[in-house]
């Protein structure tokens, strides 16, 4: 299939991105590395009048410490997850979740942002956004905010952008020593969309887990905290006991969808699996 | 090579050899030219506005907005087409009884599965076909459908074909007599029921089709990405009523077809009608998304089946039923019937029992049509065969090795016709048993398995034989009315300068064809390979044959070449001797040179032969007409088919608790006879396997009760993909067959037609220790989970 008919326009400034907008009224997209939006084109699953590329706005670029977070730009790719040492240094979760992001054509031209700003529920960085604790920088015409990724996704594809906002960056706690980091999912095929992931990020005071956050992605409609099998965990230390327990709390943390091919209770027990197998290696010290 | 010498065995000899395709270098290079690629002058493209529904009437099609839009030259409607194109009936008449609805290119008044193409438009470009299709509105009203198996058999079911008596297409049985008895006096009988789900074949270049119609020549020329152009001539012409002369069909370089791209497809015949009716070239290319809801599907089988044994484990007696679902109507022209009608006839072929029993029934519903895949039944045959072995073996306390091995029809017993009637010539079980027990270190495997079981860690081992039909004679579809060509052509030209050229009917979609064509003509000449050039897939062109389906392209196309060449041979050497007064006997051809043919001294290169045969006849004696051009048609005789096989083997690993499955390394040992190019016989063996490993463990066109299908897409339709593979060692057996100078068996489809059997067993062998079975495929996370009852 071909895409229906569009206008291109490509922004140099934020500005001039949110008055090519406005413009067009709702019948402008954002358009960055298109990795999900260019086949949604040519499905004609989405047909906008307006394309806005906005992959020359500088402001939208770089990595770089901030005080005590590590700033990602919007548009950093998903191949520079791989390679950006700052990334590897401050937020080695993201490093881990990235080569489990499609293919690498696809990480060669998909960004950050773009990943974020779609918000698919089966996504890994929407959903280690989550468990870093990030914070999303978002520009709209009334000036910028920073909303908390525990605010900012909202229901399925349903994220806290306003109309023609854009994503600016995404900001990092620094990873600090006495942190562990986890992250794996169970995919069929290397780089298709998993069944289960989960990335999780813990603070230790020797083999104490005095705080951790565990983010789940492809178990419902937004990408998903497991809030109380956090708390099973939080100040414990992670004998069997407590990794059985936060195992059994899942079951309240998460709402699998109806599936034919993925039942919503095998869901569930691959998440189980998947969390026991890794709260094993932050045991290890992964 | 394990065969002894033979006279293939010269100097100069490429068969056997593993030399590059000649065609790979323009291909890495971008030059090839696929019919995608194409571009005529004044060519238009045609899309299809499509049924959202399984069944319904057309109750009305508004297409006047669409007809007015910029860019728009023509929109078609059922009618327009049914004008100038006569109907098409997939059935053949050797299989009594069948029934199926006639096709036309677009329907009158009823769709009968969702995606059916519709409404046609035509216009300047392919977006504005699309365009121009959203403005179409068709007023359907919904009518019953049967989607399931089940459904469809019961009786007071919708009807699939309203005005049939029932939804079956056609039953067929088979019955050798004593299975009964058997089965009365057996000490073990195992039994199962086997379900294999739909998938499809995926080729990397979807269908494409450029047709071309110039109404001052009455000329119709069809670029089609097709692996049987002569037949789609012989269509074109009868169905739109063109003199046969006056079609062409070309089809290039073709990105992959696996038996897909035979098949009358409704959008191809439209996209003929279109172009004759606007005197335009027309182009339509299938997108990912089209194909997945019209190619053809292959499989939905569902098996019951039960296998008798003695105390000693020798199989008694199989019986068999088979059913299975093949969508709305019979593809045409080969049917949809075949795979069934194959999946009854190879069951319990490697093994010598003597009475077996079977029925099959072919069932409409409202789906896309299945026919024709590579291995058509092959691996069903395979699978419910090589389990049920399996299940006694572990019945009887027997290694899968000793069961196969007291069971395999000896080497030494052929000829042999099996109860199902098929005639083997020779083949080699016991020897491929050995030589793949060798290659996998099977104790070794064994041992490392009952180590690692103990830690947790769940292999599994699996075997399965297979035998393979290929080199089809009319057998197949000739003597069933079906005008599609057994036979293949050749035309083998010396050159004024002394190269050498070969237009054969066979074709090449990827495979291969080419290489080993001029490796056979280049071996049987005495000429460097780098000399033939191997022209295929022009109707204008190249003689009529058959072309490629059912692994006849070495085994017939080869022999044809083989005797062309020899025939060019002998007359190149009849004028040599009389330049050189030599006895043709005297005389042979090595690299290009006329040689002494008891020293190989040269006399005279063949350049030279051309160059006075083409320039300076009047040099040669009174009477002497040389003919450097020689034609030759090989039709096989003998055996019905020229059967193959071999053995595969896997050992993989099960994750007990996600239900993940790994594959470790794949083993074949396969016996295709003759081997031109080792290279391309075993990429064709791993080719191959890899869709036996996708049907196995990932490939299937999942539809929702309602009859869509859920997964039309790459991202939801899971092909194996490299990172998932395993490695794949191969061996082979060489049983050359009698039936050809050649020698050459198929090879194309004995990698898919056992790899899922290995595969379902292995996974089996992994979960024994859990006494958990499964019995269908594709194997899934979720099938091992719930087998494993871990959910």
């Amino acid at each position: 299939m071909k895409a229906r008919a569009f206008s291109y326009f490509r922004a140099r400034t934020i500005e001039e991105a949110f008055d090519a907008h406005v413009r067009c009224a709702d019948e402008a997209r954002y358009i960055a590395g298109g990795q999900s939006l260019v086949p949604a084109l040519s499905l004609r699953l989405q047909a906008p009048r307006l394309l806005i590329d906005i992959t020359h706005i500088a402001e939208l670029r770089g990595v770089r410490r901030e005080g005590e977070f590590l700033r990602i730009g919007a548009l950093t790719r998903h191949c520079e997850m791989l390679s950006e040492p700052l990334i590897a240094e401050f937020a080695p979760l993201l490093r881990a979740a990235a080569p489990f992001v499609a293919h690498p054509a696809i990480r060669n031209r998909g960004t950050l942002g773009g990943s974020i700003a779609l918000a698919d529920p089966a996504a890994e960085f929407p959903a280690m956004a989550l468990a870093l604790d990030a914070e999303i920088e978002i520009a709209g015409r009334s000036g910028k905010r920073r909303v908390k990724a525990d605010d900012f996704f909202i229901d399925l594809f349903e994220t806290a952008l306003e109309p023609g906002e854009l994503i600016v960056a995404v900001h990092v706690p620094l990873f600090k020593s006495g942190q562990r980091i986890a992250f794996d999912e169970l995919a069929r095929r290397r780089g298709d969309y998993a069944q289960v992931g989960c990335g999780m990020l813990a603070t230790y005071t020797d083999k104490r887990v005095d705080d951790i956050r565990i983010a789940f992605f492809s178990v419902g409609s937004v990408p998903t905290r497991a809030k109380q099998a956090e708390s099973v965990l939080a100040g414990a230390v992670l004998d069997a006991a407590h990794v059985a327990a936060a195992q059994a709390a899942l079951a309240n943390d998460l709402m699998p969808p109806d599936s034919d091919d993925v039942p919503p209770a095998m869901r569930l027990h691959l998440a189980r699996v998947l969390l026991g197998r890794l709260l094993g290696r932050l045991g290890e010290g992964a | 090579m394990s065969a002894p010498l033979t006279s293939l065995d010269r100097p100069n000899s490429y068969i056997g050899r593993s030399v590059p395709r000649p065609n790979a270098k323009r291909l890495l290079a971008g030059r090839g030219r696929y019919v995608s690629d194409l571009r005529l002058p004044r060519m238009l493209h045609a899309a299809f506005l499509r049924s959202p529904h399984p069944h319904a009437k057309i109750v009305s099609i508004d297409c006047e907005q669409a007809r007015a839009l910029e860019g728009v030259h023509f929109v078609a409607t059922g009618e327009d087409l049914a004008k100038i194109c006569t109907p098409w009936t997939g059935t053949l008449d050797h299989f009594k009884g069948m029934t199926s609805e006639p096709q036309l290119p677009l329907p009158l008044d009823r769709v009968a599965w969702a995606g059916q193409a519709v409404v046609a438009v035509v216009a300047e470009s392919r977006a504005i076909a699309e365009d121009a299709l959203e403005l179409i509105v068709v007023d359907y009203k919904e009518l019953p459908s049967v989607i399931d198996l089940d459904t469809a058999r019961q009786s007071g079911a919708p009807l699939v074909n309203p005005g049939s008596a029932s939804n079956v297409c056609f039953r067929s049985q088979l019955d050798s007599g004593g299975v009964d008895d058997a089965f009365a006096t057996a000490t073990h009988i195992v039994e199962g029921e086997f379900s294999f789900g739909r998938h499809t074949a995926v080729t990397l270049e979807p269908r494409a089709i450029v047709a071309d119609y110039d109404h001052s020549a009455g000329m119709l020329t069809v670029h089609h990405a097709t692996q049987t152009p002569y037949q789609f001539q012989d269509l074109y012409s009868r169905h739109y009523g063109i003199p046969e002369a006056r079609v062409r069909v070309i089809a290039t370089d073709i990105g992959g077809s696996f038996g897909m791209k035979l098949h009358v497809y409704h959008e191809d015949m439209a996209v003929v009608g279109l172009s004759i009716l606007l005197g335009r070239p027309v182009k339509y290319v299938a997108d990912r998304t089209e194909s997945f809801v019209s190619d053809i599907h292959a499989r939905d089988h569902r098996v019951r089946a039960r296998m008798a044994l003695n105390a000693d484990g020798e199989i008694l007696a199989m019986d068999v039923q088979d059913l299975t679902a093949i969508g709305a109507f019979s593809t045409y022209p080969r049917t949809s019937v075949v795979e069934g009608n194959q999946v009854i006839r190879l069951i319990g072929a490697p093994y010598g029992f003597k009475s077996y029993r079977a029925a099959l029934e072919v069932i409409f519903q409202h789906k896309v049509q299945t026919s024709q895949y590579r291995a058509v039944g092959h691996p069903i045959a395979c699978a419910v065969t090589e389990r049920l072995v399996d299940m006694a073996a572990a019945r009887l306390g027997l290694d899968p090795f000793a069961i196969r091995d007291k069971n395999v029809i000896a080497d030494d017993a052929y000829p042999r016709t099996s109860p199902t009637g098929y005639r083997f010539e020779a083949l080699s079980h016991q020897a491929c048993l050995q030589r793949l027990h060798a290659m996998m270190d099977y104790d070794a495997l064994r041992t490392e398995q009952a180590e690692l079981r103990t830690r947790g860690i769940y292999r599994g081992i699996g075997i399965a034989t297979f035998v393979e039909i290929t080199n089809p004679s009319p057998a197949f579809y000739g003597v069933g009315g079906a005008r599609i060509s057994s036979q293949d052509g050749a035309t083998v030209s010396l050159t004024p300068s002394g190269e050498v050229r070969c237009l054969i009917s066979v074709t090449e979609q990827g495979q291969g064809t080419e290489a080993i064509i001029s490796q056979i003509v280049a071996d049987q000449l005495g000429v460097v390979q780098d000399q033939v050039k191997v022209i295929t897939g022009d109707t204008e062109v190249t003689p009529h044959g058959g072309a490629t389906w059912a692994c006849r392209g070495a085994g017939i196309g080869g022999e044809t070449a083989l005797q062309a060449a020899r025939a060019l041979k002998r007359n190149i050497l009849e004028i040599a001797a009389l330049i050189l007064q030599e006895q043709p006997s005297a005389l042979d051809i090595i690299d290009g040179q006329v040689v002494d043919a008891s020293t190989a001294t040269p006399r005279l290169p063949i350049a030279e032969i051309a160059r006075i045969a083409y320039f300076r006849s009047d040099t040669l004696p009174p009477g002497t007409q040389a003919q450097l051009t020689v034609s030759h048609h090989f039709a096989p005789q003998g055996y019905p088919f020229a059967f193959t096989n071999g053995i595969q083997g896997c050992s993989l690993e099960v994750d007990v608790e996600t239900g993940f499955i790994k594959l470790l390394k794949h083993f074949v040992v396969e016996d295709c006879g003759r081997i031109i190019n080792p290279m391309l016989v075993d990429e064709q063996l791993r080719g191959g396997v890899v869709q036996g490993l996708g049907a196995a463990l990932f490939e299937e066109c999942r539809y929702s009760d309602t009859g869509q299908l859920i997964n039309g897409s790459l991202a939801d339709y899971l092909v194996p993909m490299a990172m998932e593979m395993p490695d794949i060692m191969i061996a082979h057996v060489e049983t050359p067959t009698k039936d050809t100078a050649l020698g050459a068996k198929g090879c194309g489809e004995a990698g898919t037609a056992a790899a899922s059997a290995c595969v379902l067993n292995a996974v089996n062998d992994a979960l024994a220790p859990f006494g958990a079975s499964i019995n269908s495929i594709p194997i899934t996370p979720t099938t091992v989970l719930k087998a494993l009852k871990r959910f």
